[in-house]
């Protein structure tokens, strides 16, 4: 136990909490992920498919971030980093999806209606 | 050297050895590379995400049986792996190290499954003639986002497997302390916490209905 008193700040002391919380975390993420596998065979839209499915993968991610990973234990001024900095990051990668589209349609929305004179 | 000379070497001692945000180094340069493991992956799902979009003869070969029951059964398998890995991270935090070093091993047995089960799944694909650059059911680029994708993720799971097993071994000899296994515990869970992304984007998306 010695070791236990010696722990320097950062989530260390939410290892002291109830199992059972952690076990219903458990539970909640494999039926969230299940759910993902019942989303799959809906018949809707591709679009509607990604976002019901992100939203249980972000919900699942969460989950284990702050229980299992303690992030919700930590230094304030840290874990609003960590979300500031990977918010930024997955933001500036959405910027390719409206090229994806003109592949898509083969040329830029604005060339949908011929080449400009 | 005057007082006031040594008050401040004092102060900026303190200042120095503080780590930054009040949390240990070891444990930081982990979230460190987390986020930057993150957005790797992020860019790697994107740029697939950006191929979908842009192919209108995008493949959805995977039958329910054998790849999405396989993916149900490795999905399982990681999630409870970072259940006894969080196991092991809270033995260790109250000085059992032999049961940490236990739960360490067991999770570590969890990745192994689940690599298994990875290659298992590869080999198949490859038997179907799925290649890099060619597959036989549309886009070429399907095998090239799927094997890049999934072995991004299965090279981590296999480090993984070695580094718990060595900081869990050199844990239950007493060189190494219940935070080095805490650290090495947020590895783990952020290995399962990016499978939460793979399995629908690439494999429930591309599921034959």
């Amino acid at each position: 136990m010695e070791e236990l008193t010696k722990q320097q700040p950062g989530g260390a002391a939410s290892y002291t909490d109830k199992l059972s919380k952690y076990l219903i975390v458990y539970v909640a993420i494999l039926i969230l992920a299940g759910l993902q596998f019942v989303i799959a065979y809906q018949h809707v839209d591709v679009g509607t498919m990604i976002f019901r499915m992100f939203a249980i993968a972000f919900l699942e991610a969460g989950l284990a971030v702050v229980f299992f990973m303690h992030l919700g234990s930590e230094n304030r001024v840290f874990v609003t980093w960590v979300a500031l900095v990977t918010l930024f990051v997955f933001a500036a990668l959405q910027y390719s999806w409206t090229d994806s589209y003109r592949m898509e349609r083969d040329s830029p929305k604005s060339f949908q209606n011929g080449p400009p004179q | 050297m005057s007082h006031s000379d040594l008050a401040m070497d004092a102060h900026s001692a303190v200042h120095e050895r503080s780590s930054p945000f009040a949390i240990p180094t070891k444990k930081l340069a982990m979230w460190l590379f987390i986020i930057a493991d993150a957005a790797t992956f992020a860019a790697c799902l994107l740029a697939y995400g950006f191929l979908r979009n842009g192919s209108q003869n995008w493949p959805t070969p995977f039958k329910f049986y054998p790849t999405v029951v396989n993916a149900m059964v490795m999905t399982f398998i990681l999630v409870t792996s970072s259940l006894t890995m969080f196991m092991g991270v809270r033995s260790a935090k109250q000085g059992n190290r032999g049961a940490a070093f236990r739960w360490t091993v067991i999770t570590a047995v969890g990745g192994a499954i689940f690599a298994i089960l990875h290659l298992r799944e590869w080999m198949s694909m490859i038997d179907e003639g799925v290649r890099l650059f060619k597959n036989p059911w549309g886009n070429d680029l399907f095998g090239a986002s799927f094997f890049t994708i999934t072995g991004l993720h299965l090279t981590h799971v296999v480090i993984g497997i070695v580094v718990l097993l060595v900081v869990g071994g050199r844990y239950k000899s007493g060189r190494l302390n219940a935070d080095d296994l805490e650290i090495t515990g947020l590895y783990w869970h952020f290995v399962d916490l990016v499978w939460m992304f793979v399995v629908p984007l690439i494999y429930l998306l591309n599921v034959q209905k």
